[in-house]
């Protein structure tokens, strides 16, 4: 496997000079996304409110998680996600593909070259974070398969195992956790598979060792801790559909004209804010992505 | 009793008192020293929510401890557990306002007008107003007879502050919280029902 830098930078070491030369050469090739990332991480944007993208500090992406296998509260997921064995693993790969098989992470990461990609990831809850992650374009691993024509979308699974997974046994939410994409929304540039953020690898709270990030659309997309990817011709039925379909739809793209059932999705407030800040539609990437929505009614296919 | 009516009202009462300010002390602390966690906001708003309903459940549980383990003196501290609801429960609707919504009214209306579970929390603050405007005992003697009948409004309040609670959790699968505090409602509800029907039986 090939890293490009380090992996055992320590957290405010992601802020130094050089790193954030980098960062600025990754915006300008987003086509000028409003990325500004300064100073180290820290709380003193408390009270800002404007529309800089200050890093979150690691402290708070690796201890304010959304992991319901391991507990609903958001500080469940550090404390019992350590439990969790990520070596080995392997992922299943599956469906309408040529080289449908089981394959060691070792195997599936080898070929990659990681890179460090700035996401702002955005809950549909209404809070969102700034992270660095570590990883490679989700396209780049799907193409290795061979998708056949008949692969219209992926669908993803995490790891489902009761006796790692406290919450499992309480049937919860309908386990497996699921989701999927759409074959043109997997294969974008900005979809990305990461194994590390903030230059180190994946905390087990964060979805270690190999996660999907969608940065356009709500958090829950993003699945953890991925052991099966199927390459279907109907789009799969998620977790969260299952759970809710009126208030998680299979799109799930951040759009603050769209409200949740039960709060707006004009606002949200970014961690360590006291105030909240505008939504951005689809996340502040709609100039990326907007194109692979045009013609369709998003608040039909919320 | 073990202490006579003046120490517990000297002594007992600035006591719980104190004791019962420590949450909001301890918010404070939380938010000096930064361990509230990574959304403080929420943090803040969760907790004085909490509160609120703790503090009315606990103001709820005076009478049947008065009739049950027979502790009159209870009752000295129930205007108190009352308006320490309603004390959590303005800084729970504060912070909201100012925080989540950053005074904006329209959206603070239209969260109200589209949002059931927004909607009960909204409800059951109206009905704490009437109830901690006329809590002095000026007010007690001013209404007499009608102050009683005013203050069951506590029933409707405890049942819009668990459906607030509760389906602010809806569908996130987890309403093991809000099921608690509903038993325990529940059963201070049902000794009152169980109490009208006792007296009943023996007055036959
Ligand atoms: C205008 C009135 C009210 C508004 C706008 C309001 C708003 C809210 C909001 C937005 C939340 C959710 C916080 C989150 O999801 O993080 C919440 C939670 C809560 N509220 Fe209220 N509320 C109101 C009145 C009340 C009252 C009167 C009580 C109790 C007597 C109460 C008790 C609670 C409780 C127990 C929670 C759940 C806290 C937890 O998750 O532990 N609220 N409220």
């Amino acid at each position: 496997m090939l890293i490009k830098r380090a992996n055992d930078l320590r957290d405010h070491d992601v802020t130094d000079y050089a790193l954030y030369q980098k960062r600025r050469e990754f915006l300008k090739l987003l086509g000028g996304a409003t990325l500004l990332s300064t100073s180290s991480p820290s709380r003193a944007g408390l009270f800002s409110n404007d529309n800089n993208d200050e890093i979150t500090p690691f402290s708070d992406a690796s201890s304010y998680n959304n992991f319901y296998e391991f507990g609903s509260s958001k500080s469940d997921p550090k404390r019992f996600a350590q439990s969790l064995k990520i070596k080995p693993w392997s992922v299943t790969v599956d469906g309408a593909c040529a080289k449908a098989g089981t394959y060691n992470l070792e195997d599936l990461l080898g070929p990659q070259t990681i890179e460090e990609r700035i996401y702002r990831l955005r809950c549909v809850e209404g809070w969102s974070m700034v992270i660095p992650w570590n990883g490679f374009p989700l396209a780049n691993l799907l193409k290795r398969f061979e998708p056949s024509s008949k692969a219209k979308f992926v669908r993803f699974e995490t790891l489902s195992d009761p006796a790692q997974m406290p919450q499992l046994k309480d049937e919860l939410l309908p386990w497996p956790y699921v989701e999927g994409l759409r074959m043109d929304e997997a294969m974008h540039p900005l979809t990305l598979i990461a194994t590390g953020m903030y230059g180190k690898h994946l905390p087990k709270q964060n979805g270690a060792p190999l996660r999907l990030v969608v940065p356009w659309k709500y958090g829950f997309k993003s699945i953890k801790s991925i052991v099966r990817i199927s390459f279907v011709e109907q789009a799969p039925r998620t977790i969260w559909q299952k759970v809710a379909a009126d208030e998680y739809g299979f799109y799930a793209n951040v759009n603050p004209a769209v409200s949740h059932k039960r709060w707006s999705q004009k606002k949200e407030r970014r961690l360590g804010e006291f105030f909240k800040r505008d939504t951005q539609a689809f996340n502040g990437y709609a100039e990326q992505v907007a194109s692979l929505y045009k013609g369709m009614d998003l608040r039909v296919n919320f | 009793m073990l202490i006579s009516d003046e120490s517990f009202s000297r002594f007992i009462k600035p006591l719980v008192f104190a004791v019962s300010l420590l949450p909001v002390l301890a918010l404070i602390m939380g938010l000096i020293h930064d361990n509230l966690g990574a959304n403080p906001v929420e943090s803040l708003i969760r907790n004085t929510g909490d509160w609120a309903l703790r503090f009315l459940l606990i103001t709820l549980a005076i009478s049947p401890l008065r009739r049950r383990l027979a502790w009159v003196q209870a009752l000295k501290l129930r205007r108190m557990f009352g308006l320490f609801s309603f004390f959590y429960a303005s800084l729970h609707v504060l912070l909201y306002t100012v925080l989540d919504q950053a005074l904006d009214w329209e959206e603070v209306v239209q969260d109200i007008l589209e949002r059931p579970f927004i909607l009960m929390g909204f409800l059951a603050f109206l009905f704490m107003l009437p109830l901690a405007i006329t809590s002095t005992r000026a007010m007690m003697r001013r209404l007499g007879a009608k102050w009683k009948k005013l203050h069951q409004l506590i029933y409707l309040i405890i049942i819009l502050a668990l459906l607030h609670f509760w389906w602010m959790k809806d569908a996130k699968a987890d309403i093991s919280e809000p099921l608690w505090y509903a038993a325990l409602a529940t059963l201070l509800l049902g000794e009152r029902v169980f109490n009208v029907w006792q007296s009943r039986a023996t007055r036959v």
